[in-house]
């Protein structure tokens, strides 16, 4: 006998994921350190902005990288070169990081040190405008990238990359006077569908705006740490 | 591509589910899910991998029902909610304000299941 039923459930369609983001989330609480999810389409200089951040970074902060690629080490040897440890994850055909591969990534970095004495941990994810917008990884801020390049209306194309970040860094900005393209259009549009977020101009070739993206970096750990303290982590490690 | 990707994760939950129901087995008929318009998901997509992914698995003929969520904000000016589009860069067409409050759009949610318990099935084993 079928006895037809119906069972509401109100689920997260992403729950398993958001699950094992949110138990990457309390260790990264436990070990005191911020998180940060890079994102944007290939060749908007991740890699380059990460090259100069990290070297300025390291003087004050303890830092490592999980890395992000689909088939290559590539990016990792580069960032490797600046002196801080790099765990690759290489994701094969998926075109994004989800929470179980930096959960792989940070097992690894384990091996290495001990993440407890990390202020930083940057994630850079697989260059991709759309896929890693969904995806949380247990990151505490999640950073986009646009390259001048790119053009003004990709904010408008890819919007949910654009809504979900908490600081877009609009990249490149060296190519400027070679490119027509008006970067306060890019601004604009970049506001219109997320006016809440930060939105820098930088360029990792020039070091313009470096600083001021360095100083929010540093701000938003200061601001991490403060609500840790007024609220801490209940979870064992 | 992603697609994939949430196909395994909706089939972890539907795993779990099944669990909450040992010893019968529930034979699901429909998995309905509420798809934002305001999200990274195609949704024929995503019944295209689901119908693989359950392919020789307990889940096996399950159709998958996809409700569209439109995307919904209301202006902060005047507190009216419009239907924020591309072509109008996501403002408001009230006040010309940008998207800030969205009130619907960005769902990725299970719904609800339809199913039976056949009592005639074998309970599963571990």
């Amino acid at each position: 006998m079928h006895m037809p039923l119906e069972d509401t459930l109100g689920l997260n369609l992403l729950a398993a994921n958001q699950h094992q983001a949110e138990h990457n989330r309390e260790h990264f609480d436990a070990w005191d350190l911020l998180c940060l999810n890079v994102m944007s389409s290939p060749g908007a200089g991740k890699t380059s902005l990460l090259e100069r951040s990290l070297a300025a970074l390291a003087t004050d902060h303890s830092m490592a990288v999980l890395e992000g690629d689909m088939t290559t080490q590539l990016d990792a040897d580069r960032l490797e070169a600046v002196g801080v440890p790099v765990v690759p994850i290489t994701t094969g055909r998926a075109c994004h990081l989800d929470a179980s591969m930096v959960s792989g990534g940070v097992k690894l970095l384990r091996q290495r040190l001990d993440p407890a004495a990390l202020d930083l941990l940057w994630v850079e994810n697989v260059g991709n405008l759309v896929c890693p917008a969904e995806f949380e990884v247990g990151e505490h801020r999640k950073v986009a990238l646009l390259s001048v390049t790119e053009g003004d209306d990709k904010p408008l194309k890819y919007p949910v990359m654009f809504r979900e970040a908490d600081c877009v860094l609009i990249t490149k900005t060296d190519l400027l006077p070679y490119l027509p393209v008006d970067i306060e259009r890019i601004e604009a549009h970049i506001h219109q569908v997320n006016p809440r977020c930060t939105v820098l101009r930088v360029s990792a070739t020039s070091g313009e705006g470096l600083d001021e993206w360095h100083r929010w970096v540093h701000q938003q750990l200061a601001d991490q740490r403060q609500s840790r303290a007024a609220a801490p982590a209940l979870v064992t490690v | 591509m992603h697609e994939v990707d949430m196909t395994k994760c909706l089939v972890l939950s539907m795993n779990e589910w099944r669990q909450q129901h040992e010893p019968s087995l529930p034979v699901v008929s429909q998995v309905h899910l509420q798809v934002g318009d305001f999200t990274c998901v195609e949704p024929e997509q995503l019944v295209h991998t689901w119908r693989i992914a359950i392919q020789n698995s307990w889940l096996a003929g399950a159709e998958l029902k996809i409700e569209q969520i439109p995307l919904v904000a209301r202006c902060v000016c005047c507190n009216s909610t419009y239907s924020p589009s591309a072509d109008q860069a996501y403002q408001s067409p009230c006040c010309s304000h940008p998207m800030e409050d969205i009130v619907s759009g960005r769902e990725l949610r299970i719904r609800s299941v339809d199913y039976s318990l056949n009592p005639e099935l074998a309970p599963l084993s571990a």
